[in-house]
């Protein structure tokens, strides 16, 4: 016990206005850190039984990487000690696996070609077509889909529930658009004389699909512009 | 070496047989040895529409599977020395030929003509393949017709798959003026920015064509057919000339020919 005290402490609990901040050493073995947890967390009062506010726990670990049962062990204390639960996990290292995906997210990926009928492109991150998607054809994305020639296929952006993705052509004439698991059709019989501008095609605050002049789109989804040029 | 050319569409009934025929014998005309090759095993067509059928004694499935020789199927045509066809046969299916005997048998081919014509059956199974397999270069038939121009880009994406095809050139067959002139039918602009592929000739709809493929005279001997010159001017693209297109609207009137020989505007 005498040593215990000498030693760096494993666990610091912070609290802020939000909930508790959990420290972990990212030098120990995590035997201790559950150890060390246990033993602060039962200094702690209990909660009420008729308590209905949940305490929200920020964990920041460092250069440890936790492993999904990792977690898991540590919100079982959480909620049979002190009835909280982890809301955010602030760490300084991910997986490789994690990494090549964020990467592969992030990417711009660019095709200079026809997507012809029956051809179906599919890339994680935005997809930039130099060239016509036509009818029959099919683009999807993880994130944004930019076409620079004309959109007379299927375009689906955000295919993996990104809402905030969104779809642009050159020529806006598409067969079928869909952001995550929002659908539209053109409307029927109305025939486009493909002599608007560039446009592109969002979902706004109630789920429908809509469609803008190119240079809305900065405005509406500030994010597309890289932070590096601001 | 000659340079085998597949006249495909991906969706029949668009004239792939007709085009193949009068590519064929407009070839000819000009002096070239030209070899028709019908692939279409089962459902062939191209010797009658050549007036050839009566003259069949072996066929390709024959030559493939050793029955024969390949000299021994090669039918002379009627009008040219220089044009043979390769009927296909009648009873067996498309899986009685592979792809890579089908290359085969066209490289052969290619040691004697200046052209070897492949005409593909319609669809993109294993008739097409075959018929792709040993092909240098490929024409794509389209109709003024949503559903046509929609396979024909279908067809378009898998042969720019084969590496050893060349980018694929575009006819656009049975072209009615005035309905494309009314805004009723898809005008050729629109299909050759859609289908994004070098335009190697327009046809416009002509009975004419109709009537000689039935009399196995292919349109392209008559000599003041529009549809035989758009057939022989794609003939001559064919050799690397240019030749400008033909005016589908020409007003064929007098005074018309009168404003054009003083060079002004019709």
């Amino acid at each position: 016990m005498v040593q215990k005290q000498v030693k760096q402490q494993n666990v610091i609990i912070k609290g802020t206005k939000d909930g508790l901040t959990f420290v972990l050493n990212d030098q120990c073995a995590f035997d201790d850190i559950l150890e060390e947890l246990s033993d602060k967390l039962s200094e702690r009062p209990q909660p009420q039984e008729n308590d209905s506010n949940v305490v929200k726990i920020k964990l920041v670990t460092g250069k440890r990487y936790l492993e999904e049962q990792q977690i898991e062990q540590l919100q079982n204390r959480f909620t049979e000690q002190i009835h909280a639960v982890i809301d955010t996990i602030d760490t300084d290292v991910i997986t490789k696996h994690e990494a090549e995906e964020m990467r592969l997210d992030n990417q711009v990926s660019r095709l200079a070609r026809v997507v012809r009928s029956g051809q179906i492109i599919e890339v994680l991150g935005d997809l930039l077509v130099v060239g016509d998607v036509n009818p029959g054809g099919t683009v999807k994305a993880s994130g944004n889909i930019y076409v620079l020639g004309s959109l007379r296929g299927i375009a689906h952006a955000g295919m993996n529930g990104n809402r905030e993705a969104i779809i642009c052509a050159g020529k806006m004439n598409p067969s079928q658009l869909r952001i995550a698991d929002v659908i539209r059709r053109p409307p029927e019989g109305e025939e486009r004389t493909g002599e608007e501008d560039m446009e592109c095609a969002f979902v706004n605050g109630e789920n429908q699909m809509e469609l803008e002049r190119i240079s809305k789109a900065g405005i509406i989804r500030p994010g597309i512009t890289d932070e590096r040029i601001g | 070496m000659g340079e085998a050319i597949v006249i495909t569409s991906g969706k029949g009934g668009v004239g792939k047989t007709t085009t193949t025929a009068n590519i064929g014998t407009a070839l000819a005309l000009n002096g070239k040895r030209v070899c028709l090759v019908d692939t279409d095993i089962g459902l062939r067509n191209l010797d009658v529409v050549m007036g050839l059928e009566n003259r069949i004694i072996y066929d390709l499935v024959d030559v493939v599977k050793g029955d024969c020789r390949l000299h021994q199927a090669l039918i002379k045509d009627k009008r040219f020395e220089s044009l043979t066809l390769l009927p296909a046969a009648q009873s067996k299916d498309k899986s009685a030929v592979k792809p890579a005997q089908m290359k085969k048998l066209v490289d052969e081919l290619k040691q004697d003509y200046d052209y070897v014509l492949i005409d593909c059956p319609a669809g993109i199974e294993q008739g097409y393949k075959n018929a792709v397999a040993g092909a240098d270069q490929a024409i794509v038939v389209t109709t003024p017709e949503k559903s046509s121009v929609r396979d024909a880009d279908r067809i378009i994406g898998l042969l720019e798959k084969e590496d050893h095809v060349s980018s694929p050139r575009l006819v656009v067959n049975r072209i009615r003026p005035q309905m494309v002139k009314n805004g009723e039918a898809i005008d050729v602009d629109e299909i050759v920015s859609v289908l994004a592929i070098e335009l190697l000739g327009i046809v416009a709809d002509d009975d004419e064509v109709i009537r000689a493929s039935n009399d196995g005279e292919p349109i392209a001997m008559d000599n003041k057919s529009r549809a035989s010159i758009a057939y022989r001017n794609i003939a001559r693209r064919i050799n690397g000339e240019s030749v400008p297109l033909l005016n589908l609207y020409e007003d064929k009137g007098m005074l018309t020919k009168v404003k054009k020989f003083f060079g002004m505007r019709a």
